[in-house]
């Protein structure tokens, strides 16, 4: 089953797939364009992964200043920044490198703490795209990746569906693809993941415990490249969904 | 949602929901000799801590600053999210993790949000002071770490066990605590003061640090942002009550407890 949150006449709903674009709780069917989409459940923690395909890693590397890599890189984020499908994203008038990242969400539907990796995928409810953009204009040294590059307002996308785990028996074998309007320009696939999803679920679990709805954004592969106001950029993966994102500028925000 | 508090916001266990009440009232009740009640904590929104936010602390990395891999000072506010693991109340006791004999006592002030608060100086010239009207009011703040020497890129684990962010016991709305950039702190382990310090230190005072974080990201009501830990930050072991004072806002205890390895 694919399941929704959207907007639509005057209140919130879940929704599930339909041929005809989705399928209220109440029964009303709709096209995609009908309603606002939201993320499609009540996210708790956010957790996301840094480096976490080898290719992205060396893409990045001239600016890493530390290579032994003994543990996931893993960051924290905030429920504020998530927007869904169909959304927009600001980009600051002044940057010069803002980039999409598209990742495979793992949502926790099961409390987990010390679970080891051969019992964690029973701890996963489901999945979804998310688009996580990094404004790297704005990293700083401390804390990194620190939240004004990470965690701004509009620049985690998130959906369309979370996909129930039943329907996604190969999670370690998805392509990943990020088309900027129209053109391919990021592949991948999740089995070059560095940290697959039980080894993350261990390694959180040891020391956290993990909630129903807390999510993990599990790392984007190589080919990201910067995006300009008016782009649209639709981050895919097989059997998960296409995320539809476009990116405005300061002028929407009165700034 | 708007959260509106006129004197103290608590939550002790066994009551069904969070509740207004005086100061006197939840000061008498989370000092009681028997140690009981505990409290819940009194807002369940995000918990977001600033980094290097006194000047004495940013002040110890000396030239550290401009060296790799830091290179620079800090420039905007830099933040971390306390996830909701770490969230506990007044007097529940913190399990000490595995792998670590000690952990650091972080001491702060957490200011609680009433209104949404997005772009509090930006928007038709509203002033950095009207930052504050976006306040409900203020609570202590325990920021456990795992002790960790570089703040480059410290891993979650430091920061993010169960039970690494006690707060309480009440919010102290913002109009009986009329000035948040003069507070003093005081640390006690086991009873004996370990550590003082005072919010009159801070970088960005309280206004500008709500001002300059909601340049980029929404704070919501009942979400909480700490100004951030002084210098020399206390280190306690299983077995050690924690005691934080804030003149005004409240007093926070925790007990750290031996963790079941297995």
């Amino acid at each position: 089953m694919k399941r929704a949150r959207v907007a639509y006449a005057g209140a919130i709903h879940d929704a599930t797939e339909h041929s005809s674009g989705l399928q209220l709780a109440d029964g009303r069917v709709l096209p995609e364009d009908a309603v606002i989409w939201l993320p499609p459940f009540d996210v708790g923690t956010v957790i996301a992964l840094g480096l976490n395909y080898a290719d992205h890693a060396k893409e990045l590397s001239k600016e890493l200043t530390l290579t032994a890599k003994d543990e996931p890189l893993a960051f924290l984020k905030s429920a504020s920044a998530l927007i869904g499908h169909r959304g927009q994203t600001r980009r600051p008038a002044d940057v010069k490198f803002m980039h999409y990242e598209c990742e495979l969400a793992a949502v926790i539907g099961r409390s987990a703490k010390n679970v080891k990796q051969a019992d964690a995928m029973a701890h996963v409810a489901g999945y979804c795209v998310a688009n996580d953009y990094a404004i790297r204009d704005y990293l700083e040294n401390y804390y990194r990746p620190n939240l004004r590059v990470k965690n701004r307002d509009t620049c985690t996308v998130l959906g369309p569906w979370l996909v129930d785990a039943a329907d996604v028996p190969h999670p370690h074998d998805l392509a990943l693809r990020t088309w900027v309007n129209g053109k391919l320009k990021q592949q991948g696939n999740t089995r070059d993941m560095i940290s697959d999803i039980p080894v993350l679920i261990e390694y959180l679990s040891a020391f956290m415990t993990l909630s129903a709805g807390d999510v993990i954004l599990t790392g984007t592969p190589d080919g990201v490249v910067n995006v300009n106001v008016g782009d649209e950029v639709v981050t895919e993966i097989d059997g998960i969904g296409r995320l539809v994102n476009t990116i405005v500028g300061d002028a929407a925000f009165g700034r | 949602m708007i959260f509106m508090l006129e004197q103290s916001m608590a939550h002790p266990q066994g009551a069904p929901l969070a509740t207004e009440d005086s100061v006197a009232h939840w000061e008498a009740l989370a000092t009681s000799a028997n140690g009981t009640p505990a409290f819940l904590p009194p807002t369940r929104g995000t918990v977001y801590g600033t980094l290097l936010n006194h000047r004495d602390a940013l002040a110890a990395l000396g030239d550290q600053v401009h060296a790799a891999p830091y290179k620079a000072p800090p420039q905007a506010p830099i933040l971390y999210i306390k996830p909701r693991n770490t969230v506990v109340g007044h007097r529940v006791p913190v399990v000490m993790p595995r792998d670590a004999t000690e952990v650091e006592i972080g001491a702060t002030l957490g200011i609680v949000f009433g209104r949404t608060a997005s772009r509090v100086s930006g928007v038709s010239g509203v002033s950095e002071a009207q930052a504050l009207a976006c306040v409900a009011g203020y609570t202590v703040v325990n920021d456990i770490s795992v002790p960790h020497a570089s703040v480059y890129r410290p891993s979650m684990r430091f920061k993010c066990h169960d039970g690494f962010c006690p707060m309480g016991p009440a919010i102290v709305a913002r109009a009986l605590v009329p000035n948040p950039d003069a507070l003093d702190i005081t640390v006690a382990i086991d009873g004996h003061t370990v550590h003082r310090s005072n919010t009159a230190g801070l970088v960005r005072p309280v206004a500008r640090l709500i001002a300059d974080v909601t340049e980029f990201m929404t704070l919501f009501p009942g979400d909480v942002l700490t100004v951030g830990v002084a210098v020399g930050a206390p280190r306690a072991r299983a077995g050690q009550t924690v005691t934080i004072t804030i003149h005004g806002v409240g007093q926070l205890e925790t007990t750290l407890v031996a963790g079941v390895h297995r």
